[in-house]
Order: C-alpha cells, then sequence, then structure tokens
C-alpha cells in the first residue's frame, strides 16, 4: 500500500489539518482518561474534598466579609480554585508526555505542530467543564445558590471557565519549560501560596496591607470577585482599584495571559529536543 | 523531486552543542533502494545525524535533501515521505497497540476508516495481532519495537530511518527486528540504520558508512571494509600453557603486529600478511620447536577488528598532526 497524503498548500487547508490534528490529539487525551479511570477520579474527588474541608472543618471559625453565610462564601471559592489547581494537571500531563518518546514520534510525523498543545488544552477544558458541573452539584446539595439569576450565574460560570483556559496554557508552558520531577514538584508547592495569597477561602482585608493588596490583584481573586457580585454571594468587598474593575479584570487577566502564554507554548513545544 | 537517484544526501553536515562539534562534516549518500548502515561508538554522531536527517533537529552547516527534499527548507514534506524508529520506542505507553497505529493513522491523515483498516493489517503483519486491548506498557521490548516499527509504516514511507533498531533487545527480538527489516529491504524501502553492533551492520547492510567523533572515516560494502584491511588473522591453540611465550615469539615473527595472547583460552592472535605462508612458517616453527598445537586456524577480520584499526590509524594521524 502505498498512500501519500501531500501537505496542503493553502492557508485554508492548513488551518483545517491543523483544526483536525487538534481534535485528534484531544481524542488522544478523552482515550488515555477511558484508561485510567482512577486518575479521573483523583481528579473529581479533590476539589469535592477541598469544599468538605473549607465547609465542615475550617468554617465554623470564619467570618464572611460584609456578613453572610460562610458557605455562600465558600462555594464559589472552590470553584476558582478548582479552575486554578488544574495548572498542576495540566503541567503534569504536559511534562510526562515531552518526555516520552511519543512525542519525538509526533514531531517527525506531518501533522499541524500546534496540534499537541492545543489538543492537550482542548481536552483539559472539557474535564475541567464536567469538574465545575460536578461542583455546582455539589455545591447546591449542601445548600449554596445564586441569588441574582440564572443569566448573572451563567455569565460567572462563563468567566470561571476562561480563568481555567488562561491557566491551560500557563500549564502547558510550565509543563514544557521544566525539566524532571524537581521541576513539577516546586510548582506543586508554589500553587498554595498563590492560591493563599487570593480572596478564595478568606477576605484580603484581613491580611497585611500590602499582601492584601496582592490577593486583590491575583487573577483568581478578581475572578472570583467578579463571580461572587453575579452570584449574589457575599465577600466581593474591598477598595482597591482591582477590587473595584473585578469585572474588567476578569476579562483582561485571562485574555493576556492566552496572548503571553499561547505563545510561549507552541514556540516551546517546537524548540524541543533542539 | 531530485534527478540525484539518491534517497537521501548529506553534504557537510556540521552540528555543535556548546563547545562539543557532535558533527564535523558529515556526507552521505544512499540510492534509493538500498540499505545504510551507519555504524559507529556510543558519541560518534549517529543519533543526531538521524535527527537532522528526520527535521527534528537543526544543523548548523552543510545541506541535506531526503526523498528528494531540502530537509531544512521543506521539512513538512519530509516528514510525510519517511518513517523513524527511534532509540527507545515511540508509541503511546497508555493505549493499546491497535489505538496507537489508529491514532497515528489519523495524524497521517488518513479518514477512520482508512486508519483503523491500516491499523488492523499492520498488527497482522507484525504479528500483534492478538494484543487485543492491552496497554504497550504490558508488551514486552520486541513487541514494542515491532509496533513502532509497524507505526513508522503506516504509509509505507519510501525512506525509513532506523536509530539503534535492536538496541536492548534480547536475540530473539533481535531477529524478529532484523527480519522486518530485511522484508522492507526486499520489498524496495530505502533504509538508513545506524547501529553500534557491527555484525548488525554486517547482516543488513548494502553500504557501511563508518563514523568516529562526527566524520565518516570510511565508507564501503561490507566485503570491501574487510578487505582493505589487507591481512587476515592466524589463531593458534597451544595444549600446554607453559609453551605460551616460545609459541607468540614464533607467531610474532610472521606477524604484522604485535601478537595477543589469551592464557586462559591458550590462545595466540596475530594479523598477518601473507596468510598461506605464514601458516606455512608457523606451523613448521612449532614442529620444529616441538610445541604441541591444538588448532592453528586462519580467519578473515570481524568489522570489530577493521572498525579498531580504522580509527586507531585516525587517532595516530590526529596525534602527528597535532
Amino acid at each position: 500500500m502505498t498512500t501519500r497524503v501531500e501537505v496542503p498548500d493553502g492557508p485554508s487547508a492548513r488551518v483545517r489539518w491543523a483544526l483536525t490534528d487538534s481534535w485528534t490529539m484531544t481524542e488522544r487525551a478523552l482515550a488515555h482518561w477511558a484508561r485510567q479511570p482512577w486518575l479521573v477520579f483523583m481528579g473529581i474527588a479533590f476539589p469535592l474534598l477541598i469544599l468538605a474541608m473549607f465547609l465542615y472543618l475550617f468554617g465554623g471559625g470564619m467570618t464572611v466579609p460584609g456578613g453572610g453565610e460562610y458557605r455562600d462564601f465558600i462555594v464559589p471559592g472552590v470553584f476558582a480554585v478548582t479552575m486554578f489547581f488544574g495548572v498542576e494537571a495540566t503541567m503534569t500531563a504536559v511534562n510526562a508526555d515531552a518526555a516520552r518518546g511519543v512525542t519525538e514520534r509526533f514531531r517527525s510525523m506531518p501533522m499541524a505542530p500546534s496540534a499537541t498543545v492545543a489538543g492537550r488544552a482542548l481536552a483539559d477544558l472539557l474535564f475541567s467543564l464536567l469538574l465545575l458541573v460536578i461542583l455546582i452539584g455539589a455545591g447546591l446539595l449542601v445548600g449554596w445558590n445564586w441569588h441574582s439569576g440564572l443569566g448573572n450565574a451563567m455569565h460567572a460560570f462563563a468567566l470561571l471557565v476562561l480563568l481555567r483556559f488562561a491557566f491551560i496554557w500557563v500549564g502547558i508552558y510550565l509543563g514544557l519549560l521544566v525539566k524532571g520531577p524537581e521541576g513539577i514538584a516546586t510548582v506543586q508547592v508554589l500553587v498554595w501560596p498563590f492560591v493563599a495569597l487570593s480572596s478564595v477561602f478568606t477576605s484580603p482585608e484581613h491580611m497585611p496591607n500590602w499582601l492584601g493588596t496582592i490577593a486583590e490583584w491575583n487573577p483568581v481573586s478578581t475572578t472570583l470577585h467578579a463571580s461572587r457580585e453575579l452570584f449574589g454571594n457575599p465577600g466581593a468587598t474591598g477598595s482597591s482599584w482591582a477590587a473595584e474593575h473585578a469585572e474588567l479584570l476578569a476579562f483582561a487577566w485571562p485574555l493576556a495571559m492566552i496572548a503571553v502564554f499561547f505563545p510561549l507554548s507552541v514556540r516551546a513545544y517546537r524548540a524541543l529536543g533542539y | 523531486m531530485s534527478s540525484t537517484g539518491l534517497a537521501v544526501e548529506a553534504l557537510g553536515l556540521r552540528k555543535r552543542y556548546g563547545d562539543k562539534e557532535a558533527l564535523a562534516g558529515i556526507d552521505l549518500a544512499v540510492p534509493w533502494g538500498t540499505v545504510l548502515g551507519l555504524l559507529g561508538p556510543n558519541g560518534a554522531g549517529k543519533t543526531t545525524t538521524v535527527k537532522i536527517l528526520t527535521t527534528l533537529r537543526r544543523f548548523d552547516e552543510g545541506r541535506a535533501t531526503v526523498a528528494g527534499f531540502d530537509v531544512r527548507r521543506e521539512p513538512a514534506r519530509v516528514r510525510s515521505r519517511i518513517g523513524l524508529v527511534g532509540q527507545s520506542a515511540a508509541v503511546d505507553e497508555v493505549l493499546s497497540g491497535a489505538q496507537n497505529l489508529a491514532l497515528f493513522g489519523r495524524l497521517f491523515h488518513l479518514d477512520r476508516a482508512s486508519a483503523r483498516r491500516r491499523a488492523d493489517e499492520l498488527l497482522e503483519r507484525f504479528g500483534l495481532a492478538d494484543t487485543g486491548r492491552l496497554p504497550v506498557s504490558q508488551f514486552s521490548g520486541g513487541m514494542r519495537r515491532r509496533l513502532d516499527l509497524a507505526a513508522s509504516l503506516i504509509l509505507a514511507p519510501p525512506v525509513l530511518f532506523l536509530d539503534e533498531p535492536t538496541a536492548g533487545l534480547d536475540p530473539r527480538g533481535r531477529n524478529e527486528v532484523w527480519q522486518s527489516i530485511r522484508e522492507l529491504a526486499v520489498a524496495g524501502t530505502t533504509v538508513l540504520l545506524t547501529t553500534q553492533y557491527l555484525e548488525e551492520a554486517d547482516q543488513l547492510s548494502d553500504e557501511i558508512s563508518l563514523i568516529d567523533e562526527g566524520r565518516v572515516i570510511a565508507e564501503g560494502s561490507p566485503g570491501e571494509l574487510k578487505a582493505r584491511l589487507d591481512r587476515d588473522y592466524i589463531a593458534v591453540v597451544v595444549r600446554d600453557a607453559d609453551s605460551l611465550p616460545a609459541a607468540a615469539e614464533i607467531v610474532g615473527r610472521v606477524a604484522v603486529a604485535v601478537a595477543e595472547v589469551d592464557a586462559d583460552r591458550r590462545v595466540i592472535t596475530a594479523p598477518v600478511r601473507n596468510s598461506v605462508g605464514a601458516l606455512t612458517d608457523v606451523v613448521r616453527a612449532l614442529g620444529d620447536a616441538e610445541i604441541e598445537a591444538e588448532d592453528i586456524a586462519l580467519r578473515h577480520p570481524t568489522l570489530d577488528e577493521v572498525f579498531l584499526t580504522l580509527t586507531a590509524n585516525e587517532r595516530s594521524i590526529e596525534e602527528v598532526a597535532a
């Protein structure tokens, strides 16, 4: 059998290849999950544990800035932190793949070079949609609700997914950048101070002045601030510029991150092994 | 398409990694439908050469064409005409053999049905049809390498690169891979394979390029390379280890280099030029000295000996020049 599939010449054919190749790579990631259900299970169990931990273990000792129920404060916080923690899963998957011989084969094949990273991004986005749906269910079960209408709630969910999409590209870039388990472990440790320095678990107003300012500018905080407002949940307080323009920053931060990390990721992928 | 009639052509390839010169000007010419063995020790530049020719690495100087396309200017066209089997099996460990081949088929832009059909054909051909849903992580080394080879053949590429295709395989796995390579060569695939096993190059190649320290130091058919040494080896096994020094002295008289003595096996080996005359002289001298021999034999040099002699020559020339 001699099949020759020619490299497309026109830009539209190239885009078509890039799209089909990306989808093929997405299917590969889905097939991986289908074969490793415990990975999926752990990915789902982790945010549910965080929700339970904060709601039932720490929640009793927390006061909500501006008043209100702690569960109405923490549930959107867990949404945001779950979207952020995805950065780790993405990074680990990308890093493991880059070290495998199979990446060498992908690079020696006539496929679109962007497809490997785009396929990963799409698969992780699909998984975070599933996670978000499960978390919304869990939130409703423990008595959380939105109070400003379904339209605003959907808007908030969209902002959370946009944040996740931005962190996917950060994760892909870090996954291609770090070498070996030490690099991964470093990032796995650093994500904790990153979320602690946000409005996820407690209000930045309770932090020392300058730390509070950093926390309010944290992209996790700005998306969360906007979401809490849109859900009609408590905790969207603060008087800094970042706090007052949270809805703008909930768009601007993720878009800026994508604009920086998408090209960096494609470039890092191309440079693998050079 | 190029009209040179060469499937692979490299002219003066140079590549530096920092201070280290990995390739110091490699020239290669592989005619269509032939097998070239790129033979050299670890660090000679074999893998770098393969990676450059398969578009995975950039190079600093020189020119390379594969299947008629310039590697630097048209990497995508080169990629759709080559297959590559790297040193470590480049397959997805989590997926099954069939899923792997279907995945690669899709990435070669076959439609879903053709990709699956091609996967089944190749699994059958490489004796992997009964692996079913078994993940590759549970394959043996030989099975993995055969799957790797199958993955490289999805589009039946006219030019196939094999980078140490049998490294780390047991003899049975090695024979399986050799057999597959021979079948491909018979069917007309151009093959460039690298190896540090001299026997492998001897068994599989039409032509061999010996490379060392990033340069081709000799090339020719396996027979030509062996003939280039222009010497045979005489081996004498003595019955009594005590007679080794005296026998070594006798062998040394006809040898063109120092005789090697293996005391445990009571063997003396030395290269000789006029082999039949040398044999007669040694037999007569041993008889005169009343040394009893268990065996006396003449043999052609192995590729190992060719290689060591040629690299030793190179080094001594360099030392003189320095």
